[in-house]
């Protein structure tokens, strides 16, 4: 009786029924080419970052051993030697590393286990907002408070130094080692500290012999995502580094790392100089590959 | 002998967190306490005068434009590729590819992002020094935020709400706008949120594509200075730390707006979902 209309809504439904089919699938596709984004953006600037920054080596002859290990930057000479502010970046991370991990774990431990409830909802957005001041603040602070402080009790004619560097860059990477070196050991299986505690170790005992250990990849990646956050810095460091092109030997010697150069010329360099700049880049991009790679070995390895 | 060492160790660990405390304490207090005296309603209204004495709005129009801008450009890319991985893609090569390449965008310094948008944006794309160049710069930094945390947001999505829907006959997109994203939104509003705190304190990266000149920008195509690298120039060049603790406090206030807004955002979800 109705067979007829039944058969023209079939036909409608298929209809509409084709059109979201259609839509589906476009839509599948457009997600997938936002995905995609990432991965292009990242091969566009390793490619124009590397293709600009290798040219004076492979088109102009510049040699680039004499590069890497040349100690003398004199754009005006044409001369161009990295070797000081790779050996400023290396030596500014590594101390920045010294001091900021102890604290950093330390409060992330403290944090994680120790904290009364009360005192850990003080600390906790604290650490957050930390995360969140600018980094040109910390240099600001850094210039205004650590220089002269460094300068008045160490008796030094310049307080922008590589000890200055160090103190900021510690500074500013806490707040990324306490909050996944807290992650990582809040993840750590309640079972594990029953069990410890069950043999008759104290709670400390419990927590530096059997927690931290337990929590080990996750306060690796605390650690070298510090780093990352120490050797890519820029504005706060050219604050308080005094930007002077030696190799430190001391760690009062004024310093420039790798960022800065690139911060500071970067304005009016062209030609060659400014290509050089972006070698530089490569180099410093070089440094947080080795560190990505790092990392992906550490979580490759805290999943098994 | 055992419990001494276990005291010492207590007393490292309190003493550690009491640092990382005081260091925020000490590093926010001297900002409010150098630049208060500045503060005033000209401060920030106030247009910019190079003679000094003149006011933040152009710096903060600015920000304002940047925000506006990269947050327009990346959310909807970071939310369509995040709903690719989390919902759409096969476990594979493929994701495991776009993962990596989202994790070292993660870790590139800004520094990097600034000389790829001076030679790309500024020059290949002939934008020039602007606050556009800038922007877009600042689209690919917060690219990789919006994308993770808006993954994590969908992976909080019960997979019966998943299931509920499309056994109603839904097709997956239906699903996805009707039941998926409305779910997720709370947790993908505090990554925007989270996002807008990572472009107001970038500086490098702005330091190289947009300039510095200090002027109300007259459109997006104009060269203009950022709070960040306002406070970074006036510090650098003339030393006036005062003034430059002052544009801080501006954008700590700022920041401390946006974490709050985040927090209690995400707390809403929580009791939404429970």
């Amino acid at each position: 009786m109705s067979s007829i209309p039944i058969k023209k809504d079939a036909g409608e439904i298929g209809k509409a029924n084709k059109r979201k089919y259609l839509l589906e699938k476009v839509s599948g596709r457009v997600f997938l080419f936002c995905a995609l984004l990432s991965v292009v953006s990242l091969l566009l600037i390793i490619g124009f970052v590397f293709y600009k920054g290798s040219h004076p080596f492979i088109a102009e002859g510049y040699s680039f051993i004499d590069f890497l290990l040349g100690s003398d930057w004199v754009p005006s000479e044409d001369k161009f030697g990295i070797l000081p502010m790779i050996v400023a970046s290396i030596y500014a991370t590594i101390g920045a590393l010294i001091i900021g991990v102890p604290i950093g774990l330390f409060t992330a431990i403290f944090l994680a286990e120790i904290a009364p409830r009360s005192v850990a909802k003080i600390i906790s957005p604290a650490v957050q907002l930390l995360a969140g001041i600018p980094s040109v603040l910390y240099g600001v602070f850094g210039l205004a408070i650590i220089v002269p402080f460094l300068q008045n009790n160490l008796g030094l004619i310049k307080g922008q130094s590589l000890i200055a560097v160090i103190i900021v860059l510690a500074i500013m990477m806490l707040p990324t080692v306490v909050t996944v070196a807290e992650t990582a050991i809040r993840a750590v299986p309640k079972t594990y500290r029953e069990g410890s505690l069950a043999l008759g170790v104290s709670p400390i005992g419990t927590i530096f012999k059997v927690v931290v250990p337990a929590a080990k990849s996750g306060i690796m990646t605390a650690i070298v995502l510090g780093m990352g956050r120490a050797i890519g810095e820029t504005m706060a460091v050219i604050l308080v580094a005094g930007n002077s092109l030696i190799i430190p030997t001391s760690l009062t010697d004024s310093i420039r790392p790798l960022t800065t150069n690139i911060a500071l010329e970067m304005g009016y360099a062209f030609g060659t100089h400014q290509e050089m700049l972006f070698a530089t880049g490569i180099v410093l991009f070089s440094f947080i590959l080795i560190l990505n790679f790092v990392l992906a070995r550490i979580s490759s390895k805290g999943g098994n | 002998m055992r419990k001494l060492k276990d005291n010492i160790l207590l007393g490292l660990l309190w003493f550690a967190a009491f640092l990382t405390v005081a260091v925020l304490v000490m590093i926010v207090g001297y900002i409010f306490y150098k630049g208060i005296g500045l503060i005033s309603f000209d401060f920030i209204f106030g247009d910019y005068s190079p003679s000094g004495g003149g006011g933040i709005l152009p710096m903060i129009v600015t920000t304002i434009y940047t925000i506006a801008i990269s947050l327009l450009i990346a959310t909807p890319i970071g939310i369509l590729a995040a709903v690719y991985l989390q919902e759409y893609a096969k476990q594979g090569r493929l994701v495991n590819t776009i993962r990596f390449a989202t994790e070292s965008l993660t870790g590139i310094p800004s520094i990097i992002y600034g000389l790829f948008g001076a030679v790309f944006f500024v020059t290949t794309l002939k934008l020039g020094m602007s606050i556009i160049a800038a922007s877009l710069t600042l689209t690919i930094i917060v690219l990789p935020v919006i994308i993770r945390t808006t993954e994590e947001s969908l992976k909080t999505v019960p997979r019966t709400y998943r299931e509920g829907s499309l056994a109603l006959g839904t097709t997956k997109l239906q699903t996805l706008y009707k039941v998926i994203l409305p779910s997720a939104m709370p947790g993908i509003l505090s990554g925007l949120i989270l996002s807008m705190g990572r472009i107001i304190g970038e500086s490098a990266a702005i330091f190289l594509t947009a300039g510095t000149v200090a002027a109300m920008p007259a459109s997006i195509f104009s060269s203009a200075r950022t709070l960040t690298v306002h406070s970074y120039l006036v510090t650098q060049e003339a030393g006036d730390i005062e003034l430059a603790a002052a544009v801080g406090i501006v954008l700590i206030v700022l920041i401390l707006i946006l974490n709050l807004t985040a927090t209690f955002i995400s707390k809403k979800l929580n009791k939404a979902n429970y």
